[in-house]
């Protein structure tokens, strides 16, 4: 029982800002040996992500992405499956949003759309999950092989239809035409705006909202329903899940395909909500750092949520000191990201033994008294 | 350095270890004279194998330090251990499977990079040791086409080549049929008499005191009592155990069996390699009986409970159950053998029969998630299986009675009572019922005894699998024993005891043997 003395916020909160903190310091340092102020530079990322209303919303806006793919490969990884195709299914669900939105925009409004746009995302990107999870449960060729391949199969995939059926004519960039407006997903700044509320100009869209809804939806589903409760026994206990009558095949299809679902939703984001075309190449990244999130969000929703928050503000701070210190390229940025991917999700347990033993001491101390 | 007159081969001096807040071992002194067999004796979570971890240099103990011949010794790592003559037999062999016993032996001691001359020396010193402690083996033999017995010599064979003077063994006779043990005895005598000191961890009342010279009991991690084993016996050394009387039998009247409720013919199961794993096994199970299972761990009686309890799913062969005939082509799953109200406490409560990062009321329901009791259109009753997980803990005496405890956290009789409740709250028709009492405290030991009996007098049917000859004994109507797969033998329990069983469970038992035991 000796998990028991040690506080809840000491897991949750003390051992993720160590960690973080410690990437900084080693960010710094990193600043510092190529002779700029690691100082001025950490100011600059902090204002640019959080310190005027359009930074803000750009961090959020990179958050929606990071959310969605965060969440991918939390509900696989709670069922035991590591599922790093999200790049590859991210892509082909833009494609599923792209075609909804190409198809009928000059017919449907806006409310029609949007919900047959979630659905296409959400079924296409499922699809690309299914194959890999069909092949584990049942070929058992292994998921991490698969979806990994599945992710070249899609970049070439959507090459190949974006050459040779959706380009637009009218482009010389490989771009389908852009949709029309009522098939664009509504900014947040224009929907607060007839409220009387500015948040600046940013591509923060209605996305987010539809991001902050399935963390909601995850949670409920993995802790609150008899489906979480198959997929959390599969993932914590293979053996129990035969045991218990948990047909395990099942399980690891559909469970794919709502990790495959959620990364299929960056494209409401990146194709209906800023791009308003199909284009390639959107969802580079965001598939692979998912696993990065929700590593340092420990595979539950609110930590994702919280994490995201944090990547993205890595992305658009680390956009606006590449910009204002020439000095520090963008790879200089990418270092910082990796330092945090590094000291939060693969040494996330350095300190945690240590510091667990220095709570429950002082337990048993107290309790000894 | 202190030389006393007649040093000890090994003595410890209070030493204590702490795992976070579990004094796992406290002050514990420990004198072994040389040339003995000393055997330790505790419950499972005494802090016997805590302790020979430090004396092996797996831990650290926080205070205290370990003699050998009479001088301190800084055993930090099992490399230490070795080079003071400490050598250890593990419970489950630490032996490569596909290398030859000679290759075995000499991992981690080559002698060199290249493998030539190290096992040219190798092999010639093999051939003493196994010649002066007669430990007949064939050094070129892959080990795993060794049986366990030989498998275990293997082990002994390994620590005496790297000069072990202290030989460890921990709960060496396991895994052994009751003739290969006896073997295993006859070899730690012929060590002893060339001086070797043998620590033997066991909570076997009956090797202790059939082979040892000196036993110490250990109780929640301290050492209570040592006895010369001449002076003790049986009764004395489980009250040391578990700290109050016990008994060792169990109150039952006879059986009244009723109809036949569960049946099976001629199954068989192949493995994944094509291994036939079950051979033609037929019995009959009837209401108001405890059939018990009795063998040696691996002689398929975990692939009948699981080809029983739809697990896994039979190669050949039927199965009658509730009205339903069950074959290879229309089988039935655990879930669809729930339904039709069996139930089943599996052999393995971690790996199967809980989900040990669930919370209390969580592993409560496993295998029952899908019922309408915990369930509404789409969210789960939390209210409902928290309250009824109270009910039962009060009910079974679950301790502590916390449904929001993770299952990992609870002691072994307690974890297994969590399961047996589960199972059997559910009024089943049949129960099965796997190693119910394995690694679970004497006082919880009787108590899931009287629960099972009970059961039988409210006319369930129970199919009992244990490998303690014990526990079937005390408990079953009906004995079947199992071998290699197959059923070798059938007798009621009146007619049973530990010889003849155990000639049966090793299949050396001859029509000849049963005329002169009848």
């Amino acid at each position: 029982m000796s998990q028991a003395k040690v506080p809840v916020w000491v897991n949750l909160a003390l051992i993720p800002l160590l960690n973080i903190s410690l990437a900084f310091l080693i960010s710094g340092l990193v600043i510092y040996a190529i002779g700029q102020d690691p100082f001025e530079a950490a100011g600059y990322m902090l204002y640019g992500a959080f310190g005027y209303n359009e930074g803000i919303g750009y961090t959020l806006y990179y958050a929606t992405n990071f959310i969605f793919t965060g969440l991918a490969v939390s509900v696989a990884f709670k069922a035991g499956l590591f599922n790093i195709g999200g790049e590859g299914q991210a892509y082909i669900g833009g494609l599923g949003v792209g075609l909804v939105c190409l198809a009928l925009d000059h017919t449907m409004p806006f409310y029609v759309i949007a919900p047959l746009a979630i659905i296409g995302a959400a079924v296409f990107g499922a699809a690309w999950a299914y194959i890999p999870a069909y092949l584990q449960a049942k070929r058992g060729s292994h998921i991490v092989i698969t979806t990994i391949m599945f992710n070249f199969i899609a970049s070439s995939l959507m090459v190949y239809l974006m050459v040779n059926w959706l380009k637009s004519p009218d482009s010389l960039s490989l771009n389908s035409r852009t949709f029309e407006e009522n098939a664009w997903m509504p900014y947040l700044h224009s929907l607060l705006m007839p409220l009387g509320i500015d948040i600046g100009d940013s591509p923060l869209n209605g996305a987010f909202i539809w991001a902050l809804l399935c963390c909601v939806g995850v949670w409920l589903l993995i802790w609150h329903t008899r489906w979480g409760y198959q997929l959390r026994t599969l993932g914590t206990n293979p053996t129990a899940a035969k045991y218990a009558g948990i047909d395990t095949s099942k399980v690891t299809i559909w469970v794919m395909m709502i990790s495959g679902a959620l990364a299929g939703f960056v494209g409401l984001n990146e194709i209906m909500g800023v791009n308003h075309s199909l284009l390639l190449n959107f969802a580079a990244g965001y598939g692979f750092a998912g696993i990065a999130v929700a590593l340092m969000g420990r595979n539950h929703p609110f930590g994702i949520l919280l994490a995201a928050i944090l990547f993205g503000a890595l992305y658009q701070g680390g956009a606006e000191v590449a910009f204002d210190m020439p000095e520090i390229t963008p790879d200089i940025v990418v270092v910082i990201q990796g330092l945090v991917i590094l000291f939060s999700g693969a040494l996330e347990h350095m300190f945690k033994d240590r510091i667990e033993g220095f709570f429950i001491r002082r337990a048993t101390a107290a309790q000894g008294k | 350095m202190t030389n006393t007159t007649t040093p000890y081969a090994i003595e410890l001096r209070d030493i204590s270890k702490r795992f976070g807040a579990v004094q796992a071992n406290k002050d514990i002194c420990l004198q072994v004279p040389k040339g003995t067999i000393h055997g330790i004796i505790g419950e499972n979570g005494a802090g016997k194998s805590t302790l020979m971890s430090i004396i092996y240099g797996f831990y650290e103990a926080d205070s205290g330090h370990i003699e050998v011949d009479g001088e301190i010794v800084n055993i930090r790592n099992s490399q230490e251990a070795i080079k003071a003559g400490i050598g250890m037999v593990h419970q489950h062999f630490m032996l490569v499977e596909n290398f030859t016993v000679l290759e075995n032996v000499i991992l981690g001691a080559e002698g060199g990079a290249v493998l030539r001359k190290g096992i040219h020396d190798a092999r010639t010193e093999l051939t003493r040791l196994a010649k002066e402690y007669s430990l007949d083996i064939d050094v070129d033999m892959v080990v795993e086409d060794l049986p366990v017995g030989l498998q275990q010599r293997v082990e002994i064979l390994k620590a005496l080549y790297r000069g072990a003077r202290i030989l460890i063994l921990d709960e060496p006779t396991g895994v052994l049929t009751p003739q290969e043990a006896d073997h295993l005895f006859r070899i730690l005598y012929s060590l002893k008499e060339q001086g070797v000191t043998v620590l033997l961890i066991t909570h076997k009342l009956r090797e202790i005191l059939a082979s040892t010279d000196n036993v110490s009991v250990m109780r929640q991690g301290e050492m209570v009592a040592h006895r010369e084993t001449a002076q003790t016996n049986k009764e004395e050394l489980a009250e040391l155990m578990v700290g109050k009387k016990v008994r060792l039998t169990v109150n039952k009247g006879d059986a009244t069996p009723g109809d036949t409720l569960l049946s099976a013919k001629n199954v068989s199961q192949f493995d994944a390699q094509g291994v036939k794993r079950l051979k033609n096994v037929s019995l009959e199970l009837r209401s108001g009986e405890i059939l018990g299972i009795a063998g040696v761990s691996g002689n398929g009686q975990s692939e009948l409970l699981n080809v029983l309890s739809g697990i896994t799913e039979m190669s050949e062969g039927e199965i009658h159950f509730a009205g339903a005939t069950i074959n290879a082509n229309s089988p039935k799953n655990a879930s669809q053998m729930r339904d039709m109200k069996m139930a089943h406490v599996p052999e393995d409560r971690h790996k199967m029969g809980l989900v040990t990062g669930f919370e209390a009321y969580e592993a409560a329901v496993l295998g029952y998630h899908n019922s309408d009791v915990y369930n509404g259109k789409v969210f789960m009753h939390r209210k409902v299986m928290v309250d009824e997980c109270k009910d039962r803990m009060a009910a079974w005496d679950v301790r502590p009675p916390n449904p929001h405890l993770k299952t990992a956290n609870f002691s072994g009789g307690n974890q297994q009572k969590i399961v047996i409740a589960r199972e059997v709250e559910q009024n089943p028709d049949v129960l099965l019922i796997g190693q119910p009492t394995r690694g679970v405290d004497i006082g919880a030991i009787e108590n899931i005894h009287e629960q099972i009996v009970s059961l039988r007098d409210t006319g369930k049917a129970i199919l009992l699998v244990s490998v303690e000859l014990d526990e079937i004994m005390a408990l079953s109507d009906r004995i079947l024993v199992m071998f290699d797969g197959a059923v070798v033998g059938e007798l009621d329990a009146k007619d049973a005891n530990e010889r003849v069983l155990g000639l049966m469970m090793a299949n050396a038992y001859s029509d000849d043997e049963q005329g002169e035991s009848a």
